[in-house]
């Protein structure tokens, strides 16, 4: 296993001096790049990358990590988590989301809103900066809500809100549903060239609904969510879209209409973009089985047709960036009957692994997994991230593409263990990672 | 007292209402600032009093509350010798279940001469204008025009600048919702002037363009290299969330202030159709700032404005007093 001379020390300090990454597989999505190679960085910054680095003359003082031929990548950005910090700290924190984070190969992850309470003004999305510099693991950005209080009525300050910082605009896991409202924000927000992130689901037909509606939910006694539920959200969405030219993107789609609307919306050249989440290519609703509460999700796992529309809309471009979805639950969310049951998985730790088997699989190149998890979220909120270039920051990810392991929800970083992937086989281990030159995790020999 | 207008195109304004700015020909706006500017001084002579409407009576009615316009019609009228009626919404029969075309009719029925209205529904005035024997004056009809402002507008910028022709001119608020911007922009178009309108998206119907303005949502952008800024009133009612997230950052972005002023020419000069807001559209000091704030200005000549409208509109009714006009 690689050195883990660097890690020792506080890897909150900022990185100094130089560290060359050598004997790795070189993967950059940005450029295409697949190379046996080695790359530096200086400080925080990378400094070379390319075939020729080796071990081999280094000035003095360089440390060299051999990388054992694995593969090197730009850090994952991850454009959906949510920390529950502040407000719900049983459930997750800043920094045990960062260490969850860093574990899965996350250098960059942006936070939904919707927390107690809600980063809907300026204050809060300054204490959430703030907590992100304490912790100081992976970089951590954020997103304020459309609207004020999560009242779907009046907009926040959005032009502040983005000079503040805020990654763009969302009312997390609600959707704006007032159409007069949505056409507002989406227009309001293009006057500051600000994102609008909706979480896709017509609030009044999913209703109660607790599982996809289908066979299976008439089997258990469930309440389901119909197809419809997103696809006339998105339709409605698009029209908006068509009318106010805002820049929209439909969050965590689990629907081939859903997504055949955004396929023929880009045909048309509307600015919009859409992301889905591990769960919705890797797993369908027989996951949630004999009331699984772990596979409990909104949106709910679709059909064995709908995933296979996910994975076929990853294939072709129609979806731009895979995201985590993170949502951690405490056992008090997710032990109940299923109807009480909270949505949602965990997925920081998860999502490097269970995105290969697109790879393993056969469905999509390595570099093309990579990239939906790096420089088109990062160009998509417009953060200078995602890539692996002289002069850009040192995030970094070095996995072992191949070794199996099996998900054990139990032996999670996360605070919360509910992961809807648990006992899953899957293949690739993230090694290192590395945010601003800093170590940030590195995985013990025997781990 | 006729019905129909005498022979309306010997005065060269061949109208017997001002319902709008929109149809007004170049000559007929330049008649009446004309006649407008020969009124500024007279209103600053000691003796302000005229006879040209003698005998002749003007209702004002007007069913939203307002201080400058209707005083400035009230004084208008007066100057001219004629009397005047002021009828508001707080007693007016529409508050116990009168339509409007109701009221119109009762007191048309009391021979007007004039009938100066303010509603807050766009369209009102030129149904009432329908069912009156005399002639009618828009003082403001909902999110439709406001034809006596712009026109006071036109005046005080052609009495500094000399003219309209060429000048680049920025209107700048909430165009959704303004009269004084719809009345602006076909006078200031009309005239030959270049017009940009400047807002936040939420207050710029995309159509406005149609209007043959250029639209922009970047006030710094909008401001460049203007020679007149055009700041308008944002009701409060809007800043609350549903157009605009809060007076704060308005402000911010859409307030006038010197920074933002900065991108306009270096003797751009400022004007307001009141009442102001000052910190929401219009920082105090640039509101104050005597060398380039025509805000008093414009309530001034609005007067000499209204008295130039209620000359040319008697001139065109059937003469009062047996001819003397």
């Amino acid at each position: 296993m690689a050195a883990r001379d660097i890690a020792q020390g506080d890897a909150r300090k900022p990185a100094t001096g130089r560290v060359a990454y050598v004997n790795a597989r070189l993967l950059d999505p940005a450029s295409g790049l697949d190379t046996k190679g080695g790359l530096v960085t200086d400080g925080e910054a990378i400094a070379a990358l390319g075939p020729e680095v080796t071990a081999k003359s280094h000035p003095e003082g360089t440390i060299i990590v051999d990388c054992g031929g694995h593969c090197l990548a730009p850090g994952l950005v991850d454009m959906r988590v949510q920390v529950r910090e502040p407000g719900e700290e049983h459930k997750e924190t800043i920094a045990s989301a960062s260490r969850a984070a860093v574990a899965g190969g996350v250098t960059a992850m942006v936070c939904l809103p919707n927390t107690e309470p809600l980063i809907d003004d300026v204050a809060v999305l300054e204490f959430v900066a703030r907590r992100a510099r304490e912790v100081k693991l992976c970089k951590i950005f954020a997103y304020a809500t459309v609207t004020k209080g999560l009242k779907g009525e009046a907009l926040t300050e959005m032009g502040l809100l983005s000079e503040a910082g805020a990654a763009g605009f969302t009312d997390g896991t609600a959707a704006v549903s007032n159409p007069q409202v949505m056409r507002r924000a989406l227009s309001y927000a293009r006057g500051f060239d600000a994102l609008v992130i909706q979480h896709p689901e017509e609030k009044h037909l999913a209703g109660t609904g607790a599982m996809n509606e289908g066979e299976i939910a008439t089997r258990l006694g469930l309440p389901g969510i119909p197809v419809a539920a997103e696809l006339i959200m998105v339709e409605r969405d698009l029209r908006l879209v068509e009318m106010t030219q805002g820049r929209y993107h439909a969050a965590h789609l689990s629907t081939a209409s859903a997504l055949d609307e955004i396929r023929q919306a880009k045909r048309r050249g509307l600015r919009v973009t859409c992301d889905t989440a591990p769960p919705y290519f890797a797993l369908n609703e027989s996951a949630v089985g004999d009331y699984r509460t772990f596979a409990k999700l909104s949106p709910p796992l679709r059909s064995e047709d709908d995933r296979r529309a996910v994975v076929a809309a990853l294939k072709d471009g129609t979806i731009d960036v895979i995201a985590s979805d993170h949502a951690p639950q405490d056992q008090d969310s997710k032990r109940v009957p299923f109807m009480q049951a909270e949505f949602g998985t965990s997925g920081l730790e998860t999502l490097l692994a269970v995105s290969l088997e697109l790879y393993h699989g056969g469905h999509l190149p390595l570099l093309k997994v990579l990239e939906l998890m790096t420089v088109r979220p990062a160009d998509l909120l417009r953060l200078p991230l995602g890539r692996l270039k002289a002069g850009a920051p040192a995030d970094l990810v070095l996995f072992d593409l191949d070794r199996p392991w099996q998900i054990d929800a139990d032996l999670l970083v996360s605070k919360s263990k509910n992961s809807a992937f648990d006992e899953r086989p899957v293949q690739g281990v993230v090694l290192r990672t590395v945010v601003d030159g800093r170590a940030v995790f590195v995985r013990d020999a025997a781990g | 007292m006729k019905t129909l207008a005498a022979s309306p195109s010997n005065t060269g304004f061949p109208h017997r209402h001002l319902l709008g700015i929109e149809g007004l020909k170049p000559a007929e706006i330049t008649l009446l600032l004309d006649l407008a500017e020969s009124y500024v001084e007279q209103n600053r002579q000691p003796d302000k009093k005229r006879t040209v409407l003698r005998g002749r009576t003007l209702i004002n009615l007007f069913f939203e509350t307002s201080t400058r316009t209707r005083t400035s019609f009230e004084l208008a009228a007066k100057r001219m010798g004629a009397d005047v009626i002021n009828i508001s919404v707080s007693d007016s029969a529409i508050k116990k279940g009168e339509t409007l075309l109701d009221t119109a009719m009762t007191l048309n029925a009391m021979h007007p001469d004039v009938l100066v209205v303010r509603t807050p529904f766009s369209g009102a005035v030129n149904l009432l204008s329908q069912k009156v024997n005399g002639a009618v004056v828009n003082a403001g009809d909902g999110s439709h025009e406001h034809p006596t402002q712009a026109l006071l507008d036109a005046l005080t910028i052609r009495r500094r600048l000399g003219r309209l022709q060429g000048l680049t001119v920025a209107i700048c608020g909430d165009i959704a919702h303004s009269r004084v911007a719809r009345s602006n922009v076909h006078l200031l178009n009309t005239m030959g002037a270049r017009v940009r309108v400047v807002a936040p998206p939420t207050l710029l119907p995309g159509s406005f363009a149609r209007l043959g303005v250029e639209c922009f949502t970047d006030m710094r952008k909008g401001l460049e290299g203007c020679d007149i800024v055009m700041m308008l009133r944002l009701q409060s009612e809007r800043m609350q969330g549903a157009y605009v997230p809060s007076v704060h950052e308005y402000f911010r972005y859409w307030g006038l202030d010197y920074d933002k002023l900065e991108m306009a020419k270096p003797d751009a000069l400022i004007m307001h159709p009141g009442p102001m807001n000052r910190g929401v559209e219009i920082d105090s000091e640039v509101a104050d700032d005597l060398g380039r704030s025509l805000i008093r200005e414009q309530v001034e000549v609005g007067v000499a404005v209204r008295m130039a409208c209620l000359d040319v509109l008697t001139r065109n009714l059937a003469p009062a007093n047996g001819g003397a006009a």
